[in-house]
């Protein structure tokens, strides 16, 4: 396929853009294979172009046509939530550049992506991408105990195919115990190690639904591997983020539940959390209610609520919540897995760590946490994240389950403001290139897919990008200072409150909120020169001046 | 004191609201001014105060097997839930407290006893902090259109107005007289604002008495003199803050609304702002909300708009940005009316002086302005807050409602205002607790006739005292938000108002951030400052090296120390930090044989109470949770002596517990 044929119209002049909260600029609308670019000339002839916009086709979620006399209108539905308005001169200008658009976003081919071609200068190929991420979390942990070990069972993607080639399992356990255990689990997905709290030598662990069945199938080799995981007289806790009438119904389908008398040291615990397509229909909901400008005060928490969302963050919480206090308060082992284990089982998971975990809060430990937990760990993005909250296509394996992760961060972030290292900046733009990227950092489903098409051979890292000493800068907390602590966060709904800098970021001016924001970095900054200048006077004090030197010796 | 029945009772416990398991046991002991509580055992005695004047309702409930619960509902958004062994202790206290908490002398009042050890000279100072001739003088008045007229020197002509009042010059005392006749309570058109900038104003009265078809000339007269003293503007705009329905409904008891063909050039406009019966219903039903068990998302938010509180708070804030708007844009001058004048009219003409002047935005100019809208012009604190014992029907949260915008326009701006949240939640405290003068009675008349200003103490002294304590770290004086008229945002999610936790969930420290920027950014500040102080003093004594050593030295050392204060108080927190109670059946482990079927193990889990998750666990030391760190550790200096909670506990209370 060559994105020439697709592209009817590559240049329009005279095209008006607005978008809310901004003055309408005309410039002359080009379209290249993944960009939409409107470049328009302020001096008036012979002044250099200013362009306007630089919009990466992918991005874009719905196209909206409406044609009137000669001219058309296209509003253009981002999956970064922005919406903007093109105004073409010439009806058939309009529906070229229309269909042009629909075909280009909507090319599924991962290697025809923009990150295949995206080449920034600051950057040189196949730096930046994480270096074996399990490999290394297993060295930090192998440092304080040897129940665990690393295993290559998967190394050719056979045991299972959304797994990453390394996992960490029980040191006890045999390749063959793994092998036979994987197949007792969805989609081969056998209980591995996803965070091991080092308080108390407690580990989460984190699998696929047990392939159980209505004739309550088990498998010795999955009781093993659980059980190994438990001393004698041990307890610990399977978390399962269905309801417990659902997990049993899975039976029905060859799912299915771990049986108490199969794993007797094991509790079971249900925490229903939403998923799938309920999920995806209140994210577009709660966007279509925060974009509804007919909106008063005397509907608005009522429409909130039928949206569900902030009632989705909540559980969210609470059962990431639940499963630290198991580790560090009850001192328990714990599994997670709902169905698949590749989506609310992640969600649980890696929130925990970052309640638990303050190395998780770091920039860095961040970033790691995402591609150990998301990445490695096999969430679908493409599938997940391959339309956002505005897009008229029938849905398909669409949810939001990153997002929601992202808001419980976002609501962490608020109630404990000095814990994490990163600003809700970051937050954003893991949201917007989880979605569209120049990088191929999100790409496919597992790595298995990124292998086969050669992710981190042919694409930039997000990570490398945001590493970049001027880049990084805009993504940190000037009121960050390293909390050592459990952050254990309210989960009452008076503490849960809308992202407001997410859903409300395209449509309202955020120019108050964002001079606090500088305001904040200048006190911060300035109380930091002044902390050095203090201690450099003092040093050179203490230096010329021999007495000083003495008193200090002393 | 002869209302105490029951000085002291030991054995009470007092539950932790939100989460049963916690209860503390000590002795409850009632004084003429507070209900105290002091915790046993505890090495700190940790105590519970709470102003008699505070307390809004006292419920005795069913007693079970453990004792009697009293139940305490503060209006500062407290409630204590008490235990008292002994139905007849516990009967005691309630008679006690029903007879304490409802005084029916203002002698009675808490302002009357407490004596913060001032001199008399501190405070006549004091009261002399606000002054609100500066004030009209700071806005350019009197000039050539407006004059200070003494035409109500004895409250003469209006019971319930300052003695001052300033009126066009146009307008003769016969003018006013008359209009004065014409309208609910004698309440004629005053100046609350002159913008200098361009003459326009916002002028305050009560509705005309219009009924159907009655007209007053000099009330005609009278509006035309405040049109006439803005030359900029060929007309005025009467607001009337009411819903139409109601100022129709008032026609019919000979009261009303302004007829726009009586008057010569006047734009009339409605804005629909609920009564006070209303706003009371509603803020009982969002308190309600607030004090619900473990609600879901669902029940909160249903619950939330059910009580139609952020639906009043944005009407409230509509008509100021309305008022705001014809003076600053259009330069069109205001009257602004609902029906007699002091409560839906204090409101808005504050709002829009917020908005309008950045003056009310420092912390003295917000005292100035509610001195001006709400104390001298005859805001009915007395009864709206119920301080004496009187009719339950005329409480209203009218100024809480007020004070509430100011903390959605805060949220809004968070650079606009010297000061910050702690400064709203400390003058709505006050408000009830007369402790201090300022809001005692109806009128400037009754506290003149009481003598308060030389038997009771200022509030504003007191916060201006303690002005470290609000500032608002964000606000520059020379930041473009702090300069001249804010002008809100239009976008309509700029107009979807957020729930205040802050205020009416304010003792459920576990429901609040666990960190406060504000106190951070405060210490930060501070810090630098000092730092940059410090700087200056090694600079001028380079000079002099013998005395160098002594300073270096000094700074050095408090850095190590600020260091070390950092680890040590992190350690000391994880004692403290315990999770909230997100699941109840973690201690249920069931130790079944291994035999039985599962069926009864997800029967057990899916029980109601296990699904939900549970409250916060609160208590005294939740703000010692995770991840709080010692502000005190940021600021060397500031030595961690952040605010109180100044739940009516001065430093200097035992003293006038002794009177």
């Amino acid at each position: 396929m060559e994105f020439s044929e697709l592209i009817k119209t590559a240049t329009v002049e005279s095209v008006l853009l607005s978008c809310a909260g901004q003055p309408a600029v005309k410039g002359t609308l080009c379209i290249t294979s993944h960009h939409l670019l409107l470049s328009s000339c302020p001096g008036g002839e012979g002044q250099p172009s200013a362009v306007e916009l630089w919009l990466l086709i992918r991005n874009v979620d719905a196209v909206e046509k409406r044609l009137a006399g000669s001219s058309g209108t296209i509003t253009l539905r981002c999956k970064d939530l922005k919406v903007l308005q093109l105004e073409i001169p010439g009806m058939e200008e309009c529906l070229n550049i229309a269909s042009s658009i629909e075909a280009l976003s909507s090319v599924d081919s991962v290697m025809m992506m923009y990150p295949f071609f995206h080449r920034p200068q600051s950057l040189r190929l196949e730096e930046g991408w994480p270096r074996l991420p399990v490999e290394q979390h297993f060295q930090q942990i192998a440092t304080q105990t040897t129940q665990w070990r690393l295993s290559d069972v998967n190394q050719d993607f056979a045991v299972c195919p959304t797994y990453p080639p390394a996992v960490i399992v029980p040191a006890a356990v045999s390749e063959e115990t793994l092998r036979r255990a994987a197949r007792f689990r969805q989609g081969g997905r056998f209980p591995v190690l996803s965070y091991y709290h080092t308080r108390n030598g407690t580990v989460m662990l984190r699998s696929g639904q047990p392939l159980t069945g209505p004739n309550r199938k088990r498998c010795p080799e999955d009781e093993m591997l659980l059980g190994s995981v438990l001393d004698e007289g041990e307890r610990g806790f399977i978390i399962d983020t269905r309801s417990a009438q659902t997990a049993k119904q899975a039976r029905m389908t060859g799912g299915g539940t771990e049986p108490k008398s199969s794993y007797p040291q094991w509790k079971r615990l249900h925490r229903p959390l939403e998923r799938g397509r309920p999920l995806q229909e209140s994210f577009i909901k709660l966007v279509e209610a925060c974009n509804d400008a007919s909106l008063g005060m005397d509907r608005w928490l009522g429409r909130l609520e039928s949206c569900r969302w902030l009632s989705h963050v909540k559980a969210a919480l609470s059962t990431a919540c639940l499963a630290a206090q198991c580790l560090d308060r009850e001192e328990s082992c714990v599994l997670v897995h709902g169905a698949e284990g590749t989506d609310t089982t992640l969600l649980v998971t890696a929130l925990a760590q970052v309640i638990l975990d303050p190395g998780c809060r770091t920039l860095k430990g961040f970033q790691e946490l995402l591609e150990r937990e998301w990445i490695q760990a096999g969430h679908p993005f493409h599938l997940r994240c391959a339309r956002s909250a505005y897009s008229h296509a029938r849905l398909k394996q669409e949810a939001p389950l990153f997002l929601l992760f992202l808001d419980c961060v976002w609501q962490l972030s608020r109630q404990f403001p000095f814990s994490l290292e990163f600003s809700e900046g970051l937050l954003l733009t893991l949201f917007d290139n989880a979605y569209a990227s120049d990088y191929g950092t999100f790409l496919c489903n597992n790595e298995k897919e990124r292998c086969l098409c050669k992710v981190k051979e042919s694409t930039h890292s997000l990570w490398a990008w945001l590493d970049q000493p001027e880049e990084r800068k805009k993504y940190l907390n000037p009121l960050y200072s390293p909390n050592l602590l459990v952050i254990w966060p309210s989960v009452e709904p008076q503490s849960i409150q809308l992202w407001q800098g997410l859903f409300f970021r395209w449509i309202r001016s955020s120019q108050y909120l964002d001079e606090a924001w500088a305001e904040i970095w200048r006190l911060v900054e300035g109380s930091n020169t002044a902390v050095k200048e203090s201690t450099e006077n003092r040093l050179s004090h203490s230096l010329s001046d021999p007495a000083a030197r003495m008193e200090n010796e002393r | 004191m002869e209302h105490i029945r029951m000085p002291k009772v030991e054995n009470v416990r007092l539950l932790d609201r939100l989460s049963s398991r916690k209860a503390a046991v000590g002795t409850l002991y009632l004084t003429a001014t507070h209900v105290i509580f002091v915790e046993n055992g505890s090495e700190t005695r940790k105590e519970t105060w709470v102003l008699h004047s505070q307390i809004s309702s006292i419920e005795k409930q069913a007693t079970t097997a453990t004792g009697c619960p009293l139940l305490i509902r503060c209006k500062n958004f407290q409630v204590i839930q008490l235990v008292i062994p002994q139905e007849r202790d516990c009967h005691d206290v309630y008679i006690s407290l029903i007879r304490l908490t409802r005084p029916v002398k203002y002698e009675e009042l808490y302002c009357f006893s407490f004596n913060p050890k001032l001199d008399k000279e501190e405070r006549e100072r004091g009261w002399k902090l606000v002054d609100l001739n500066e004030e009209y003088k700071r806005m350019g008045i009197p000039n050539s259109y407006w004059q200070i007229s003494d035409v109500n020197r004895d409250y003469g002509v209006c019971d319930s107005y300052p003695t001052e009042v300033y009126v066009p010059k146009s307008a003769t005392a016969h003018i006013i007289v008359g209009s004065s006749k014409f309208r609910s309570r004698r309440r004629f058109p005053a100046l609350s604002y002159y913008c200098k900038d361009n003459n326009a104003s916002i002028c305050r009265s009560s509705q005309p008495l219009s009924g159907f078809s009655a007209r007053c000339l000099e009330d005609e007269q009278m509006l035309q003199a405040i049109r006439k003293a803005n030359p900029g503007s060929d007309f005025i705009y009467v607001v009337d803050t009411r819903p139409k329905l109601n100022a129709m409904a008032n026609r019919a008891a000979g009261k009303g609304y302004e007829n726009e063909d009586n008057y010569s050039n006047i734009k009339f406009q409605f804005i629909g702002i609920e009564n006070i019966h209303v706003m009371r219903n509603s803020l009982q039903k969002m308190l309600e909300v607030c004090e619900m068990k473990s609600p879901s998302m669902s029940d909160f938010l249903w619950g939330l708009e059910n009580s139609g509180w952020l639906k009043h708070i944005k009407a409230i804030m509509d008509a100021g940005i309305f008022i705001a708007k014809a003076v600053a844009e259009e330069g069109v001058s205001v009257l602004v009316h609902c029906s007699d004048g002091w409560d839906r009219t204090a409101q808005v003409c504050s709002v829009a002086s917020l908005f309008l002047d950045p003056h009310y935005r420092t912390m003295k100019g917000f005292m100035v302005l509610i001195e001006k809208d709400w104390v001298s012009f005859g805001h009915k604190f007395n009864h709206r807050y119920g301080n004496l014992d009187g009719d339950p029907k005329e409480i209203s949260p009218v100024i809480d409602q007020f004070i509430e915008c100011v903390w959605q326009l805060m949220e809004q701006f968070p650079c606009a205002f010297e000061f910050n949240e702690r400064f709203l939640i400390h003058i709505q405290h006050h408000v009830y607790s007369c402790q201090f003068g300022n809001f005692l009675c109806n009128s400037q008349k009754e506290r003149r006739e009481l003598k308060i200003q030389e038997r009771t103490y200022s509030l504003w002294a007191h916060l201006w005292k303690n002005r470290a304590d609000y500032l608002n770290p964000l606000y520059r004086p020379d930041h473009s938000q702090t300069w001249g008229t804010l002008h809100p945002q239009m976008a309509p999610c700029n107009f979807l108002y957020k729930f205040w936790s802050g205020m009416y969930n304010r003792f459920e420290k576990g429901l609040h951030p666990r960190q406060s920027v504000i106190d951070y950014l405060m210490a930060v500040k501070e810090e630098t400052q000092q730092l940059e102080e410090e700087l200056a003093v090694l600079g001028e004594r380079l000079a002099n090296l013998q005395k160098l050593q002594l300073n270096g030295n000094k700074v050095k050392s408090k850095q190590q120390d600020r260091s070390k204060e950092l680890v040590l108080s992190a350690s000391n927190n994880s004692l403290a930090n315990t999770p909230q109670e997100y699941s109840n059946d973690l201690k249920s482990f069931p130790s079944r044989s291994p035999s039985q079927g599962d069926e009864e193990d997800s029967a057990l889990i899916l029980t109601q109470d296990n699904l939900k998750s549970s409250d916060p666990d609160l208590s005294a030391n939740s703000d010692q949770e995770s991840g709080v760190e010692d502000l005190s550790c940021r600021s060397p200096s500031a030595g961690g002596c952040l605010p109180s909670e100044d739940s009516g506990k001065d430093s200097d209370e035992a003293v006038c517990l002794a009177v």
